[in-house]
């Protein structure tokens, strides 16, 4: 079945950073937003674009990813023909290799690219959060003849170097990729978002696969290769909300960032929903005594203390007296009575007993608090 | 094993919630913050492993069957068996039942075709967290020909007014159905009997020209048939009114009543419709209210239910209400003992005040 676009979801990875986090689960796969997977941001903006056929690769703790994916429900991509696909390593009669690099995971399903006989590839990664039409990338990739379209932002200048950042003609054409550089020459920073013309891309990941010195990086090794044949790259400004949770500090700022007023991105928007499971849970229980502001509360919770400023999954329990502020509590997680959380992120079904206190100290970034560690963490 | 097929018979429930069933059902009607009424009876069937499913419906139910979709909410969407919609499309020139006895002649397939073989029987008004196999076990137990399920109400209300009373001997045996007002022993309008019986029983009804299938088969035949009860305890409701939907809503504010309905082994399943985590704003005040997802509150809300997407602007107050999905509240506005139905526009700095007793019902999409 020919299609023009298909697009492949890098889900692969392990996110280190993000510590307790990501104990059990890929960083694609860790819950956000109140109700969400990060991964439910590009696999809703899949749908939305028009993007119907999505192969999802995966490596590091698949086990609740495979499971949230499933045959794709909840993003309409349960589709006869196409939909979504969960590509993991496997073995073939070459032998048995895990994914080495982005290039080489997309290199290693290239059967499966070409059953769609696609124009052109969408590489996208399942750990940003942003909403983004990728059918107004592609129209921008087609109108531009270019091999390559890698989405960018514009980010503070002085904050440049902590980006692969493209340096670019007026026109936007690319002429030079630079990873991390300590004199950034531009403040064009790339998203992890490309489009390739997908012969061009194919002969480049069968030349990289030949290299043994190679990382199979896209942004190592696939981008320098293109550019230094002089191909045709293009940059795509991209002006919305995006946000790389890669650390533990900016996983809370993104979710903090959905109680801001002012964000671009909102997952009210009618027109850009943003799809998940969702648990059946009974509504949220607001008791008599509860004081709620400024905060995301999923249902199947049952609220009797404060809530200040901060992200409760479905069934969430906040017992009476006990006070919750800038905090982000996990489906299931149950806090006793006189209990105060400030700034800590607590992870599924911990239960916090009564008269607890943690606190994470203002200008640190914030503790992860879970069955595990919550002996250590106990000030009474 | 033996096992139950499910009906869920609307025949008997018409318009019975005034403005909220001018256009649908009652058993399609928004029901505690995210149900419909036909969620609870659904939900207590799939968790009592029942697995073919026929609702019996006569008019209004468009927004049941959009709600019902291919049930795979429920788990229903089920290569063999599974959930049927059979709305009334019969064109048998010979057909001479009349009143409900016309669902059960023009869909004997349903039951042919069906493996189970014994049938549970249920309308949509009783509202409970509530699983059947107990009673089935007890039905197969004693071989009873009918068991009905009963439930003891310590205060009568008046929604029970129109609900049947069971007499039984001590060993739970009915020996009549009546009336009584004074009975404390409540029937449910949930029954099972095994497929045989209830073909022939509507095949009796139909040759003696009757119209009412548990009236005439079942009560009727109460001395003839070995007809047990069985007693549901735990949390119940029965919606007939709009002054018992009220109320009911009312109740599930307190924590007791809405952990009892819902906070069970099994939770009572819906259709799923993707709204976001409810916003709350700075400087809202939220105090004994259950609420659905997709709300963003800016303003006061107060021993209310809210549906889902409801927005509620800064300095609106919303006090002792039912507000169903996706109404908007107008900053300054002020609602207490009030219904609003799917949709409704409250402008800027309106009034409107119910009496407890009888709340202030606004009808469908009115813009106020």
């Amino acid at each position: 079945m020919k299609k023009e676009c298909i697009g492949m979801l890098l889900a692969g990875g392990e996110g280190k950073r993000l510590g307790l986090l990501t104990k059990n689960v890929a960083k694609p796969a860790v819950h956000f937003g109140g109700k969400y997977r990060i991964i439910d941001f590009t696999l809703s903006n899949c749908t939305n674009s028009g993007i119907h056929t999505v192969g999802v690769l995966t490596q590091y703790a698949p086990l609740v990813l495979n499971k949230h994916i499933g045959i794709g429900k909840p993003w309409d991509l349960d589709r006869q023909q196409d939909g979504v696909s969960i590509l993991s390593p496997y073995t073939a009669q070459e032998g048995v290799s895990w994914y080495k690099g982005t290039a080489d995971a997309i290199y290693k399903n290239i059967h499966y690219i070409e059953q769609y006989d696609p124009e052109h590839i969408l590489v996208i990664s399942g750990d940003h959060i942003y909403q983004m039409n990728y059918k107004i990338l592609l129209d921008h990739h087609i109108k531009t003849e270019a091999d390559a379209t890698i989405s960018v932002m514009e980010v503070p200048i002085d904050e440049a170097s902590r980006f692969g950042i493209l340096n670019t003609s007026d026109d936007l054409r690319i002429y030079e990729f630079e990873e991390k550089p300590q004199n950034p020459k531009s403040n064009l920073a790339s998203m992890g978002i490309y489009i390739f013309n997908w012969k061009k891309l194919k002969s480049y990941l069968l030349q990289d696969a030949e290299l043994p010195d190679s990382s199979h990086d896209f942004g190592k090794d696939i981008i320098p290769a293109m550019l230094a044949d002089s191909h045709r790259l293009f940059a795509y400004r991209f002006d919305g909300y995006w946000k790389d949770v890669g650390t533990i500090q900016s996983y809370w700022e993104a979710n903090m960032d959905l109680l801001d007023e002012d964000l671009s991105l909102s997952l009210n928007n009618k027109n850009w929903r943003t799809y998940s499971h969702d648990s059946n849970y009974s509504p949220q229980f607001i008791d008599k005594d509860a004081n709620v502001n400024r905060s995301l509360i999923n249902s199947g919770c049952w609220i009797s203390g404060t809530v200040e400023h901060s992200i409760l999954f479905e069934n969430v329990t906040v017992r009476h007296d006990s006070f919750v502020r800038e905090s982000i509590l996990h489906p299931h997680v149950k806090v006793g009575n006189h209990v105060i959380l400030e700034k800590v992120i607590v992870v599924e079904g911990t239960e916090i007993p009564d008269h607890t206190v943690i606190r994470s100290e203002a200008n640190q970034e914030p503790l992860i608090v879970s069955k595990e560690n919550l002996g250590s963490l106990l000030t009474i | 094993m033996d096992s139950l097929m499910g009906v869920i018979n609307l025949d008997h429930e018409y318009d019975f919630l005034n403005e909220l069933t001018y256009f649908r059902c009652g058993a399609a009607v928004p029901f505690a913050g995210r149900y419909r009424l036909i969620d609870f009876t659904l939900s207590n069937m799939v968790k009592s492993n029942i697995q073919e499913v026929a609702i019996f419906t006569r008019n209004k139910y468009r927004s049941l069957m959009d709600h019902l979709g291919t049930g795979a909410s429920w788990e229903l969407d089920r290569r063999h068996g599974g959930l049927f919609v059979l709305p009334p499309d019969w064109n048998d020139p010979t057909d001479i039942s009349k009143g409900d006895l016309r669902h059960f002649h023009n869909n004997r397939d349903f039951f042919n075709r069906g493996k189970a073989d014994y049938v549970l029987i249920s309308g949509s008004q009783f509202i409970s967290n509530n699983e059947y196999q107990e009673a089935f076990q007890q039905h197969l137990e004693i071989e009873a020909d009918i068991t009905l399920i009963t439930t003891e109400i310590d205060s009568l209300q008046k929604e029970h007014e129109s609900c049947l009373r069971v007499e039984a001997n001590a060993d739970g045996q009915v020996t009549d159905i009546t009336n009584d007002k004074h009975n404390h022993h409540v029937f449910t309008g949930i029954y099972i009997l095994s497929k045989e019986l209830l073909l022939n029983l509507v095949d009796e009804c139909i040759a003696h020209h009757h119209g009412h299938f548990f009236f005439h088969g079942i009560k009727e035949n109460v001395n003839r048939l070995k007809v047990q009860c069985f007693e549901h305890k735990g949390y119940t409701a029965f919606v007939n009114s709009v002054e018992s939907y009220y109320r009911h809503n009312m109740n599930l504010l307190y924590e007791e009543n809405c952990k009892a309905l819902f906070n069970q082994d099994h939770r009572i399943r819906t259709k799923v419709s993707n709204e976001p985590p409810t916003k709350f704003r700075e400087q809202t005040m939220v105090t004994q209210s259950l609420l659905a997802n997709g709300c963003v509150i800016d303003g006061n809300v107060e021993h209310s239910v809210l549906f889902r997407g409801v927005h509620v602007q800064k300095g609106a107050t919303i006090k002792n209400s039912v507000i169903m999905q996706r109404c908007t509240i107008e900053s300054g506005a002020y609602l207490e003992n009030v219904i609003l139905d799917k949709d409704v526009h409250i402008t800027a700095g309106q009034t409107f005040i119910g009496a407890k007793e009888m709340p202030y019902v606004i009808a469908k999409r009115k813009t106020i």
